[in-house]
């Protein structure tokens, strides 16, 4: 039986759709991603599957669970972290974290195992109020009170928005310590190089799953040549690349830039064109696609 | 030819009680260039920068942003820059053409230029068909697209932008980026923080912030060079993990 098991999902808010047909599994013990940007319908197929909005149609079920019809016993068993801090400010941060266990029936005591390597960093502000608290702290808090109830399946919507590369390593590896208690991980983001750290991932896109693999299947079935060029003008060779016969769609890509090509295209003739229109240390060379190529090919196509 | 000097900061130092959030920092920027502002969330990089939009005096040191000292000048300098960040944009229920109105305004343009630059703007934004709509009503990409434009309406020496990119998909997030070069060809200098490090290879500098200091300034290559790794992820990863300071 999977974890998680949505089938056609479909939720309109007005005339907008932010779900337009969405179907997946997440199997036990999986860390599955959510991959897209703001806006693309993430945060309502969270708010589904942890009972809080009802879909317009389609199924869901969790832990063998349907979200509407035992919504009760279902809640006991989803930890849910939402891209909001929704935690009560003008508690502190040991009061915030009893509180969550008492709604649960619990104590900080009997589960402390599990959220001890999160909540040693905020042993020394447990008397601060939440409200007070950085940014990054917060975000722990937060985790600890998704967390204190011993949930089978946790939620986190949007965890590191915001957060700077070092924090959002730091808590990927948090994630990947709790995956390995046995926890089934369902995460959303918006940074593409976080796919990476994923079991599997959905790729989303206006309310559509435009593709759910391994990231690695999903590099692999890149489906057409993808190039990596650079020069000594990098803004210029944007619009002079994208001149070229046979180049289909060029974007920056960190310190090259990615295009893909078409059976028009002669990789010699571009070096050659370049360097005729008076671009310096010219270098051409196939590239292999990331997640973020993917999600351009795709959301394209 | 010398270079414009924009912004000038030597020893910026900005103290909270005995918390130093910004401790001595010194950097030039030129006109017209793209400047990256990097740090871990809590480095002071967003303590810096109000201090060079004249929005927190500095506990010591000096500045210039635009000609005009950042202690004693502050209101002629939120004159002469531009402001923008994904957290506060644009105004949710107006419409598109009376935000811009609204900042044009708040910057003092003169209502025949203002309508003469929003239709320029409209055009060349592909937006005309939009003026009426209610921002609240655009994607997230279009929104920050229209409040970059609005950010450099008044043509300003330079434009702040904090984050301007967080959350937007990859398409947009490149487009943005064209127009951040667009206005720096225009000679608008770009003073921009951001957390995907392929947009600091974006920028000709990047300053990376640790503790309140500025660990490292130079051209990307140049920091790649210096540290011997190949991406300005790995650059910065080397420098914040020296942090010693908790947010």
């Amino acid at each position: 039986m999977p974890a998680v098991s949505v089938a056609h999902i479909v939720k309109r808010y007005g005339k907008t759709v932010a779900l337009d047909g969405v179907s997946f599994e997440v199997e036990k013990g999986e860390l599955f991603g959510i991959i897209g940007p703001d806006g693309a319908g993430k945060t309502t197929l969270f708010r589904i599957i942890a009972t809080l909005i009802l879909a317009d149609s389609g199924t869901a079920t969790v832990d063998g669970f349907d979200v509407v019809r035992d919504y009760k016993e279902l809640r006991k068993r989803i930890g849910y972290m939402p891209g909001r801090f929704s935690l009560y400010q003008d508690l502190t941060v040991e009061e915030n974290l009893s509180f969550f266990a008492a709604v649960f029936g619990t104590t900080i005591e009997e589960n402390y195992r599990l959220v001890e390597g999160i909540y040693k960093f905020l042993e020394p502000f447990r008397k601060r109020r939440a409200g007070k608290l950085s940014g990054g702290m917060k975000q722990k808090l937060a985790l600890c009170c998704a967390l204190i109830h011993k949930p089978d399946i946790l939620y986190l919507d949007e965890p590191t928005t915001g957060v700077d590369p070092v924090s959002r390593k730091e808590f990927w590896e948090m994630l990947g310590k709790l995956q390995q208690e046995g926890i089934t991980i369902v995460v959303s983001t918006p940074y593409m190089d976080e796919a990476n750290l994923c079991d599997r991932i959905a790729l989303i896109k206006g309310g559509r799953f435009l593709e759910i693999d391994t990231p690695q299947n999903i590099r692999e079935s890149f489906s057409v040549p993808l190039w990596a060029v650079r020069s000594d003008r990098m803004h210029r060779l944007l619009d002079d690349v994208r001149a070229f016969p046979g180049v289909d769609n060029c974007y920056a890509f960190g310190e090259t830039h990615h295009f893909t090509s078409d059976a028009a295209f002669d990789a010699a003739k571009l070096c050659d064109y370049l360097h005729g229109l008076g671009h310096g240390d010219v270098a051409l060379c196939p590239a292999s696609a990331t997640i973020e190529d993917c999600y351009m090919l795709l959301a394209r196509q | 030819m010398e270079k414009e000097i924009v912004i000038h900061a030597d020893r910026l130092t900005k103290q909270f009680g005995n918390f130093t959030a910004v401790d001595r920092i010194s950097f030039d920027v030129a006109r017209g260039e793209v400047f990256g502002f990097l740090g871990a969330n809590g480095a002071g990089k967003t303590t810096a920068m109000r201090m060079l939009c004249g929005l927190s005096r500095p506990t010591s040191g000096t500045g210039t942003v635009a000609g005009y000292d950042i202690a004693r000048q502050h209101e002629k300098i939120k004159r002469n820059i531009g402001y923008m960040s994904q957290k506060f944009s644009l105004y949710e229920d107006l419409k598109v053409w009376e935000n811009i109105r609204l900042y044009a305004g708040i910057y003092g343009m003169k209502d025949a230029e203002i309508a003469r630059k929003t239709d320029e703007l409209l055009e060349r934004l592909d937006f005309t068909r939009e003026r009426n709509t209610m921002v609240k009503a655009l994607p997230l990409g279009w929104k920050q697209k229209l409040a970059f434009s609005v950010s450099i309406f008044h043509d300003p020496a330079i434009v702040f932008l904090d984050e301007p990119t967080g959350g937007v998909d990859p398409y947009t997030r490149r487009q943005f980026w064209e127009m951040i070069y667009e206005a720096a060809d225009r000679g608008i200098t770009v003073f921009v923080t951001t957390h995907y490090m392929d947009e600091a290879e974006y920028c000709d500098r990047v300053s990376i912030m640790v503790d309140g200091r500025i660990d490292a300034l130079d051209t990307p290559r140049s920091l790649k060079a210096q540290f011997g790794v190949h991406s300005m992820e790995e650059v910065f990863q080397a420098l914040a993990r020296k942090a010693e300071r908790t947010e």
